[in-house]
């Protein structure tokens, strides 16, 4: 027997069966049935931001940070507008988002009533799926269904419009079990021929690589492991994307660091001269790849990929393979110890031995300072007082982001947090609240920058209402440091706009919203204003004040191959403001 | 393997080095509302090309609607348009037609040619010709109706230009591919 029960009730029902415990929103005309439905039970928790930015990016971190399905509720018109940034970064990271919208009453829809705006038409680029139920009946239906897409395959973002009349009327409620989506049948086991071609393929190789990405993470805990396992048989090194960071332990031998534009000397090389490549769970990104033409000229490339449309988008492959990650590796390493005899790890010796030589170029070395603190310095110094501690990093978009990167070195999955397909400034804080609701006993950090932070800034009052101890760690150049860089490199060193005036005094600010400030500018006080920072139990802001200007290398020019990487300690002002070619000067 | 050469540098791809090839797409939809509007925000976003676009339901009581679309561009942006294609949540199954080969495709104009004396007779000769019927008239103008190929209506149109072509109406390719078998819903 269905029960019958209005909208709002639906929707507490259906988000109460699905398991979920915390929503991030915030309320307004066309969504309060449904937050008088909350005040009304204890089972979800509610937690308010301060812009629904800062909620869809909360959701984010906690769905990153848990691997379920973060969800989000916002009012109609700019309610939903000003989600779209985050849903737009659920998008292009992949992560399980579900948001649901207030709508104006159906009859009113196209009326331009008040608050009114065509929330699916906006948000149908921006989200895996959308809905607009105009149909309380539907209304159970499509919330479950939601959950189901959002988590299934390619995890993504889905909105649900809710229009505030269905909220209000009465309909049948029935539960998430027997509910079958008509068309959406993801594939998550693979065919079996490419995986024993994949096999087949790595049997053969000299030079080979493991390339892997954000798909493992979102496969779960269990394809890490299988991928620790298949590296360990193997012997094979192994890079990984900014997404992907943590898949594997970064303190393993085989690990070569990050690739793509600031990776690695010896990843990007590793990269570029093997002879089979293997990509698990990426998806051949600019930033990864560079000057497509010249990318990695001499290897066969396997392409595991839950998504058949990432397959063959950029970058032709040998061997695809539609699947998901752990089913996958499953396999793989299934076939593999049935030809376990065929692996012989002298074959790749004389590869591994190539490697060691890039990686003794020491490419993320720097010129140490003793009376200004260097970022690197400052994100070193983080990792070594944390890395014992339960701790989760978040960030925001730029310079920071990639030194945290290069040096925070992560060792298990969903411990590292970054806005990377859509670059999002103004991601981190929110993300950090986010991470600190589903785990309110570790230490969760955002690095941030000074320019990015101020983005989302507001989100600080969150911090405090909910007594969320999160360390804010700005790394403050008083530059938006990846943009003054980029004008260094492309346009004559002319600092149009990139210098951050009129920062606020961030320690003050810290107080403001009720939370605890720290400066710093000494590398020789820095460990001991850390150790404060995690000693803290309140939402924490760090000045950390650093060379202000500094660069961020290493790093592959725009146009330019992975075997053209500019190296820190040799580049002269005059190299970088040559680096990039004319036709360079026009790409991102 | 390995046999694949690299496509060219998306920074520097020369599109003229590779030839485009206009392809068939047939689409079976859940006929939900915004579904077309996936389908066309899809080739927008993207940057597809449209030559030609029909949709209709066609299985009211399943409410599937088939759109068929045809689309020019090389054979990888082609394979990726089908790929996106499939990704949409509602979309039952595509098929490319143009791979599949051989399949059927027609296209139905109306044409509004008005003139006088010698050009209303020659209109209505060539429109024997092809095949196009009369479907309206007055003395002087006719409406023809017209069914084939595109090419067909396209060198049937161009013919009534000089004889006092008003305005075309045309609905698009539809296809359907040869032989007992259908698409899978």
């Amino acid at each position: 027997m269905a029960q019958e029960m209005s909208g709002a009730e639906i929707v507490l029902k259906a988000l109460t069966e699905q398991g979920v415990e915390h929503v991030f929103g915030y309320p307004g005309g066309a969504v309060l049935p449904i937050y008088d439905q909350f005040i009304q039970q204890d089972k979800v928790k509610h937690i308010l931001v301060r812009h629904e930015q800062g909620a869809a990016h909360a959701a984010e971190g906690y769905a990153r940070s848990t691997g379920k399905c973060g969800v989000m509720l916002v009012t109609s018109g700019p309610g939903a507008t000003n989600a779209v940034t985050g849903l737009t970064d659920a998008l292009m990271d992949s992560i399980p988002i579900v948001c649901i919208s207030g709508q104006v009453p159906t009859h009113l829809i196209g009326s331009d009533a008040f608050q009114e705006c065509d929330t699916v038409g906006i948000t149908r680029p921006c989200t895996k799926h959308n809905y607009l139920v105009r149909d309380v009946n539907d209304l159970a239906r499509v919330l479950h269904e939601a959950f189901y897409v959002a988590t299934t395959g390619r995890p993504g973002p889905v909105v649900i419009d809710i229009p505030k009349d269905v909220q209000f009327a009465i309909g049948k409620y029935i539960g998430p079990a027997n509910i079958q989506h008509k068309t959406y049948k993801p594939k998550l086991k693979p065919e079996q021929q490419g995986v024993r071609d994949a096999v087949e393929l790595m049997l053969t190789a000299k030079r080979p690589i493991f390339y892997t990405g954000g798909g493992v993470i979102n496969s779960g805990p269990l394809a890490a492991k299988l991928l620790r396992e298949l590296v360990k048989m193997t012997g094979f090194p192994i890079t990984s994307t900014l997404m992907g960071l943590g898949a594997f332990p970064a303190s393993d031998e085989k690990f070569l660091g990050m690739l793509g534009m600031h990776g690695t000397y010896e990843a990007n090389m590793a990269m570029h001269d093997c002879d089979v490549m293997i990509n698990i769970g990426a998806r051949f990104d600019d930033r990864i790849t560079g000057r497509l033409d010249a990318f990695s000229p001499g290897s066969r490339k396997i392409h595991v990929d839950i998504d058949p449309a990432s397959i063959n988008k950029v970058v032709r492959v040998d061997v695809p393979i539609v699947g998901d990650v752990a089913h996958v590796l499953e396999d793989m390493i299934r076939v593999l110890k049935a030809k376990q005899g065929s692996l012989d790890p002298k074959k790749i010796a004389p590869w591994l031995a190539q490697i060691e030589g890039w990686r003794k170029r020491d490419c993320l070395r720097y010129k140490p300072a003793k009376d200004y603190i260097m970022p690197q310095y400052a994100v070193q110094r983080l990792y070594e007082l944390t890395k014992d501690r339960d701790t989760y990093i978040t960030t925001e978009v730029g310079q920071h982001q990639m030194w945290a990167a290069q040096f925070y070195k992560f060792e298990d999955p969903n411990r590292w947090m970054t806005s990377g397909g859509l670059g999002t400034m103004g991601y981190g804080l929110p993300a950090a609240i986010g991470v600190q609701v589903a785990h309110p006993n570790s230490l969760v950090i955002d690095i941030a920058g000074d320019a990015s932070v101020l983005m989302n800034m507001q989100e600080m009052s969150t911090a405090a209402q909910y007594n969320l101890p999160i360390k804010i760690f700005i790394l403050n150049n008083e530059y938006m440091g990846m943009v003054r860089q980029w004008q260094q490199l492309l346009h004559g060193n002319r600092l149009s706009e990139s210098y951050s005036h009129s920062l606020p005094d961030f320690v003050k600010l810290a107080e403001a919203y009720g939370g605890h400030g720290i400066r710093c500018d000494d590398p020789a006080k820095l460990d001991d204003a850390i150790r404060e920072m995690m000693d803290v139990q309140k939402p924490v802001i760090f000045d950390c004040r650093v060379a202000n200007l500094a660069n961020c290398f290493p790093m592959i020019p725009s146009g330019k191959a992975h075997n053209e990487m500019l190296l820190g300690e040799d580049v002269s002002d005059d190299e970088i403001g040559n680096a990039i070619g004319a036709a360079g000067k026009a790409l991102v | 393997m390995n046999t694949i050469a690299q496509p060219a540098s998306a920074y520097f791809m020369d599109p003229r080095k590779m030839p485009p090839e206009t392809h068939t797409l047939c689409v079976l939809v859940d006929n939900e509302p915004g579904v077309l509007a996936r389908v066309i925000g899809l080739f927008s976003g993207r940057g597809y090309n449209i030559d030609s676009l029909t949709v209709s339901e066609t299985s009211h009581e399943k409410h599937v609607s088939r759109i068929t679309v045809v689309t020019t561009g090389t054979p990888s942006v082609i394979q990726q348009i089908k790929a996106q294609l499939e990704r949409i949540i509602p979309v039952h199954s595509v098929a490319d037609l143009t791979v599949t080969g051989n399949a059927l495709e027609r296209e139905l104009a109306m044409v509004k040619v008005a003139g006088k004396g010698e050009k209303r007779m020659e209109a209505l000769r060539l429109a024997d010709a092809f095949r196009a019927r009369v479907i309206d008239a007055t003395t002087e103008s006719f409406i023809f109706e017209i069914t084939g190929k595109t090419e067909k209506i396209e060198q049937f149109v161009a013919l009534m230009i000089p004889l006092g072509l008003v305005e075309v109406a045309r609905t698009g390719v539809a296809a359907i591919g040869r032989g007992p078998e259908g698409m899978t819903l």
